[in-house]
């Protein structure tokens, strides 16, 4: 096996509808190196599960998402889709096969033609397959999805607010009867209000039909609400999966209890002051060059020699708990409060940040869209106008 | 004055000694739709070294009402204000704009959710320092380079001598996020005002950012207004948090009291909304129906009754005005303010 996070976690014998195996995903940079955005990740999802991906910007989750759809496919590493293996086949091949497939993606409004009237974008799917679609199936989807069509059939993507427009990408999706979503951070630029309608609307479709989704996103508790188990990603590396039940107790890797740490929500719950100190910044090293061994070693506090020179696999720390991290399970293994106390792990040499943006340039391009949309003078939508 | 639709607001915010008072606020945008209540009406008083944290979700006026309150929206052109916005006695909204320059740098300083717009690509972080400093005070360019390492120093940049060095895109966002707020503190203002300053970032730099602001709120003793979408992120930063709705406050109160008793349905049902970590997964979320109201043409009343699940009738005619609680606090003052007719009881936590 490939010096990956391994494969043994993968499991046997059950109803599986999606395999991945040994996924690999570069992307060649202008000075002859590569980016390493996933590095040999595998995971499985059953029939009606829901696999949640948990990671900060940049780690790869979305390089992940999309190498399972062949958009674009990956370096290396096999992707079954029921009993199809998606890599290697021809273009046209992978339309027609990855078809029980839809994704749903982070920004809504960018997702839909703007020309297009939402009745012609929900029948859009099924129409290119040649089929043909009825108005009131159309009505139907809407209303599944919690939009009243006679208000919305004929309206354009820039007439609705960004909770809609996801209403209606996720109406598109179900028009395909897919097996499995991808869910590419399907709430993160939705506010709480809104984000509640769309996961419960997420939830209700997943269970009237079976569905299997995994579900990206960078908010521990929101990826806790959807998923039956959690993947968590540093560096296009599976530090742990664990079932979603219990996350925050059950945390053993020294990345998750980062990421546990850092939720602000937990401050919404607890009486008791947080430790806080001022220590200087620990941030990503590049993911041009990561570090060897473990890759979160330059951020972990109880990293070691020999998690510089071997690197971690994934091991079964409780039944369905796999765990990458040469230190999760020894004796004086840390709780979540020693972390606590010695506030963010400070052992890290800083990197240079530099190559990382350089490399990250695509990946900020959106990410700076984004911010220039929601910041100072917030582009006028049809939302605020009711 | 073209606002008719509310009363003043019945809330005395003047404590003893403010550093800041803002008193029924209103900032009017012309739209081709007409004109846009972005804020409407509000009215707050900040202490020295106190934080007032303002959550609401996109589009309620967080930023608008920060921006008034800096003086960077003023009335002409598309944009019309009313109300006062005081600092430490001074009238913001009717000074020079040579005056106002004076203030910003010296008095109040402004923080953005997205670091970049804040920096010039083309400009050193040195001289975006040095710069700063040089127009409030009369520093030497080699002082100024002192101050400008003391300053990336303060806000936690390893290697801050050569960081004077080096553009923007050489940083990731955090180091910049960092960068910006030591600009804005470079002349010790009394007001930093912060607006979404870590939306843009990563969690576990999002808290990294939170503890220096917190840190240097307490060793430099200014006031902080930390405007953000998320509760939880002022939740355990801020003193004081205003629930904004449609451009008003919703509610008032202290940090803790607020999350912990909310009065107004609209703070209970944002509270209720978000998923809790402690909760078991595929536990369906108390989503709140609808959307925020256009405010071009705000519904009369209370502005959340067309999403409220405890309005009445009485709901839809009079705005409802801020008023405490009765409990107050040992200086007699009241600190727990909502507006709402029919406010959340104790008896009935799920108020319906
Ligand atoms: N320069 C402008 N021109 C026209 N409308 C504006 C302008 N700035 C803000 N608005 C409108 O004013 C209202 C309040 O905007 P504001 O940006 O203050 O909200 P916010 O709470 O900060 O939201 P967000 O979280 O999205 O930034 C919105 O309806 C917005 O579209
Ligand atoms: N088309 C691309 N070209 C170069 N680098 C890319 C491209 N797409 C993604 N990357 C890089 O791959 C890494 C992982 O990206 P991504 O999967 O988008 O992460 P996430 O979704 O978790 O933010 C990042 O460093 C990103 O900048
Ligand atoms: S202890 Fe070692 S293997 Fe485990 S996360 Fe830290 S650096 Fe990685
Ligand atoms: S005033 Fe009426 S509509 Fe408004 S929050 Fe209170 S009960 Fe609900
Ligand atoms: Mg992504
Ligand atoms: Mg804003």
């Amino acid at each position: 096996m490939m010096a990956g996070s391994g494969s043994d976690h993968l499991r046997a014998d059950q109803d599986q509808v999606l395999t991945v195996t040994d996924l690999v995903v570069e992307f060649p940079t202008k000075g002859g190196g590569k980016v390493h955005a996933v590095s040999g990740i595998s995971f499985d999802l059953l029939r009606g599960e829901t696999l949640g991906i948990l990671g900060e910007s940049g780690c790869g989750k979305s390089s992940a998402g999309r190498a399972v759809m062949q958009l674009p496919p990956p370096t290396s590493g096999s992707v079954r889709l029921e009993e199809t293996e998606l890599t290697g086949l021809s273009k046209s091949a992978v339309r027609s096969k990855r078809r029980p497939m839809q994704m749903i993606l982070q920004d809504p409004v960018s997702a839909l033609n703007p020309r297009r009237r939402v009745k012609d974008l929900v029948a859009e799917g099924p129409r290119i397959w040649g089929k043909k679609v009825t108005d009131q199936q159309i009505r139907d989807v809407l209303s599944e999805v919690g939009l009243d069509p006679d208000v919305v059939m004929d309206r354009r993507p820039y007439e609705m607010s960004g909770g809609q427009c996801q209403r209606v990408c996720i109406a598109r999706a179900l028009m395909l009867e897919p097996t499995v979503m991808i869910c590419d951070e399907p709430v993160s630029s939705l506010d709480v209000s809104v984000q509640a309608q769309i996961l419960n609307l997420l939830e209700q479709a997943r269970e009237r039909l079976r569905l299997s989704m995994i579900f990206i996103a960078h908010d521990v508790a929101v990826v806790k609400n959807i998923s039956d188990r959690v993947m968590v990603m540093y560096l296009g590396k599976v530090c742990e999966i664990t079932p979603s039940d219990g996350l925050a107790q059950r945390a053993l890797h020294p990345y998750t209890k980062l990421l546990l740490d850092s939720v602000p929500e937990a401050e919404l719950m607890d009486d008791s002051e947080v430790a806080r100190g001022g220590q200087t910044s620990t941030e990503l090293p590049s993911p041009l060059n990561p570090p060897s061994g473990c890759r979160f070693r330059t951020r972990c506090p109880l990293a070691s020699e020999v998690c510089k020179e071997e690197e971690p696999k994934l091991r079964e720390l409780a039944p369905g708990h796999w765990v990458a991290c040469h230190h999760a399970d020894d004796g004086a293994a840390p709780t979540r409060a020693v972390i606590g106390e010695e506030g963010n792990p400070e052992t890290g040499l800083v990197t240079e940040e530099a190559a990382a943006d350089a490399a990250t340039a695509d990946d900020r391009v959106t990410d700076a869209d984004e911010s220039v949309a929601t910041k100072a003078e917030p582009p006028k939508r049809a939302a605020d106008e009711g | 004055m073209t606002t008719t639709t509310t009363e003043p607001v019945e809330l005395n915010p003047y404590e003893e000694d403010p550093l800041l008072v803002v008193d029924a606020l209103h900032t009017e945008i012309m739209t081709p739709r007409g004109a846009l209540k972005a804020v409407d009406g509000v009215t707050f008083s900040l202490r020295q070294g106190e934080t007032l944290g303002v959550v609401g979700e996109s589009g309620s006026g967080k930023s608008v009402m920060g921006r008034t309150v800096m003086g960077l929206y003023r009335s002409g052109g598309n944009m019309n204000v009313s109300g006062q916005v005081l600092l430490e006695g001074e009238d913001i909204q009717s000074m020079t704009a040579r005056e106002l320059r004076r203030v910003w740098g010296s008095k109040v300083g402004m923080v953005f959710q997205d670091p970049m717009t804040a920096l010039n690509p083309v400009k050193k972080i040195g001289t975006h320092l040095t710069e700063t400093l040089k127009e409030h005070s009369k520093l030497d360019g080699k002082a100024a380079r002192n101050r400008a390492e003391e300053l990336l120093n303060l806000v936690g940049i390893p290697e801050p001598r050569r960081r004077l060095d080096q553009f923007p895109h050489e940083m990731s966002g955090g180091m910049r996020q960092r960068v910006v707020i030591a600009i804005a503190l470079a002349n010790n203002p009394r007001l930093l005002i912060a607006d979404e300053p870590t939306t843009a970032l990563d969690v576990t730099v999002q808290k990294q950012i939170l503890d220096l602001l917190q840190r240097l709120q307490a060793e430099l003793g200014m006031a902080v207004i930390l405007i953000s979408h998320n509760l939880g992120v002022v939740a355990g930063r801020a003193d004081r948090v205003g629930v904004m709705y449609a451009g008003r406050f919703a509610e008032l109160a202290p940090a803790k009291q607020l999350f912990a008793d909310p009065r107004h349905h609209y703070t209970r049902a944002l509270l209720a909304a978000i998923p809790k970590l402690e909760q078991p997964p595929h536990v369906r979320l108390d989503a709140i129906e609808g959307a925020p109201p256009n405010m071009v043409n705000p519904p009369h009343g209370c502005r959340f009754a067309p999403r409220c699940r405890a309005a009445q009738e009485d709901c839809t005619h009079v705005p409802p005005r801020l008023v405490p609680t009765d409990q107050s606090n040992l200086m007699g003052h009241k600190r727990h303010w909502y507006a709402c007719y029919h406010p959340v009881s104790h008896d009935t936590p799920g108020g319906e």
